[in-house]
């Protein structure tokens, strides 16, 4: 009788642990869902139409805002700048971590706790000396400026999750490195990278997720619709066709594919990585 | 001679050493330094960004700060939305977190779906919501799905202008900014509760220890340095928001019911052309920012020493 009882209470409490964790899910995925399904949707209909699955599904509206609502346009500017941050944080940062960790110049130590202090003083407005800066240096509303802006962002951190990671590495392998007729610049390219994947894997993922999401510098570097990436091109194209909510959801999912399959393959090194910088912060 | 030549070769490796970091510290100096200092050159001028160059005109802009009603409302909306994070969105994380450090069927499917709001852009997710929350009608039928569903299911007395009335547009943006935030909590969280070993559990069991005092006596110890790191991550995230707001009121939501600091920055230097005013606003931010930090780190100080 006793043990009958307890089953019921652990059952009825799994059911409720299990209730309350597909609930919160549920309203996590349901907006995605909602998203993708007003994409599809007929523009005469999308306003009145509250169905899940809406009777006539146009997949026509992605052609049109990829080659009218120029979103192919904002999609391929991405794709190059997160490119482009990514291998440019990749090699300047393992390069720079390489010498914090391994070999002495002098100033090293200040200029390694200058990137440790970057991280810890928040300077919310910094976009303002930042556009100044930039456009003095004739920077404005180009690629190569806002390529360079972004792989200052990604630095900081990049360096010192490699430079934790150098330290780990034992110098043995490096030692033979040299004996086997090795340089510095051979030791780094063939040694020191190829084993801090681990650690490149966390950078390149955090750094293109970055890359792919940033708005506020794209909005005040970038005015020339030809080279703006998907986030301002979204509020670029809302501002214009404030009604046309078929495409406007069409550029979403456009802009959000690619960070949930990026996210879906790779999300035990996201995990992993979001601890370290966890305990890094 | 015989002792300058070792000298030349020490200094010759040391710059082939430094050209290793090179290009970091000379993108970081130019990008990261350079404004940072001119940030504090600039809180002194008055400046609109072209011709004439900038004025320099002492302390006035930290003056007119002091006394800017708007700004300090900002302030006050921006802190409105980080006590709504840190209760609401941290306690949903550190609940979620604790359902799932166990054995639970679909564990792995729980912890993928939590993290997917905070891989999104934050214009993606606020513009998603702004379509959800939507407030006209069209045809008899209300555009907004919310407000379709309250009608249809015999609420129509809640619907709402929800993000044109004063008094909710602050409270879904908060609700917007939590959802897509408390996925890092829940991670952080759950890293932290798997690092307590599980003996520790069991021996409270068998000294007779209920749910609560398990809880009370060990789980919060010794996850206390996990819950002031997301702590601090959550001030500084919410304090800062902005980008959501652009999204979802537009950036017309200056309007001094839903601006924050960011925005009001940004309106300094966009809309009224106040360079020299934008970075003094700046300054004074990052200062309020480093001290809510600071107070929460000498808490947790206290709290482990006690």
């Amino acid at each position: 009788m006793k043990t009958t009882n307890y089953r019921a209470i652990n059952t009825f409490k799994s059911v409720a642990l299990h209730s309350f964790l597909i609930s919160v899910a549920l309203s996590c995925l349901f907006p995605l869902i909602w998203m993708v399904r007003s994409s599809l949707m007929d523009p005469e209909t999308i306003f009145t139409e509250k169905s899940l699955f809406p009777k006539a599904i146009r997949l026509v509206n992605y052609y049109n805002a990829w080659a009218e609502g120029n979103f192919g346009v904002y999609f391929l500017n991405s794709v190059l700048y997160t490119t482009a941050v990514v291998v440019g944080i990749v090699f300047i940062s393992s390069l720079a971590a390489y010498a914090f960790s391994r070999l002495s110049f002098p100033g090293k130590n200040i200029f390694f706790y200058m990137f440790v202090g970057a991280m810890m003083i928040p300077l919310p407005g910094s976009f303002v000396p930042l556009y100044v800066l930039m456009s003095k240096l004739g920077l404005l509303n180009s690629r190569l400026g806002y390529i360079l802006c972004m792989i200052n962002v990604g630095l900081p951190l990049s360096i010192l999750l490699l430079k934790t990671f150098f330290d780990k590495m034992p110098p043995d392998l490096e030692d033979a490195a040299r004996i086997d007729g090795c340089g510095r610049l051979g030791i780094w390219w063939h040694v020191a990278l190829p084993l801090a994947r681990p650690a490149l894997a966390v950078i390149v993922i955090f750094n293109s997720l970055n890359v792919w999401n940033e708005f506020i510098l794209a909005m005040l570097l970038l005015n020339d619709k030809a080279k703006m990436p998907l986030q301002l091109g979204i509020m670029t194209f809302q501002g214009a066709h404030s009604v046309d909510y078929h495409l406007l959801m069409a550029g979403l999912t456009i802009s959000s594919i690619p960070v949930i399959l990026i996210y879906l393959a790779m999300q035990k090194h996201i995990i992993k990585g979001l601890a370290s910088v966890g305990v890094v912060g | 001679m015989t002792d300058s030549f070792p000298k030349k070769l020490v200094f010759k490796d040391s710059l082939k050493n430094f050209l290793f970091a090179f290009p970091a510290i000379a993108i970081f100096c130019i990008f990261y330094i350079v404004p940072f200092i001119e940030v504090f050159r600039l809180s002194l001028m008055e400046w609109n960004g072209t011709f004439p160059p900038p004025e320099f005109i002492g302390a006035d802009n930290f003056i007119e700060q002091a006394q800017d009603k708007l700004w300090w409302g900002s302030m006050v909306n921006a802190g409105f939305i980080t006590i709504i994070a840190l209760t609401f969105q941290n306690i949903l994380a550190f609940a979620l977190a604790l359902a799932c450090d166990r054995e639970i069927k679909a564990r792995r499917f729980y912890r993928v779906v939590f993290f997917i709001p905070p891989v999104l852009s934050e214009i993606v997710v606020g513009i998603i919501w702004q379509w959800i929350l939507y407030s006209g009608m069209q045809g008899g039928e209300h555009i907004g799905l919310l407000n379709y569903l309250l009608a249809k299911t015999g609420l129509p007395h809640l619907v709402h202008n929800w993000l044109s009335d004063p008094k909710t547009a602050l409270a879904c943006i908060s609700i917007v900014h939590c959802w897509k935030g408390f996925g890092w909590g829940f991670v952080l969280f759950l890293a932290g509760l798997q690092t307590i070993d599980k003996q520790l559990y069991e021996a409270a069991k068998v000294d007779g220890a209920g749910g609560w005092n398990v809880f009370r006596h060990i789980t919060v110890p010794m996850m206390a340095p996990i819950i002031v790191v997301v702590m601090i991550l959550t001030v500084l995230g919410s304090m800062q928001i902005f980008i959501v707001m652009i999204a979802m009121v537009g950036q017309g939501g200056l309007a001094d019911y839903t601006s924050v600091p960011v925005l009001q920055i940004l309106f300094s230097m966009n809309g009224a052309k106040r360079f020299g005013y934008a970075c003094s606003q700046s300054i004074i931010f990052g200062l309020i920012l480093i001290c809510v930090s600071a107070f929460f780190k000498i808490i947790s100080n206290r709290v482990k020493q006690a």
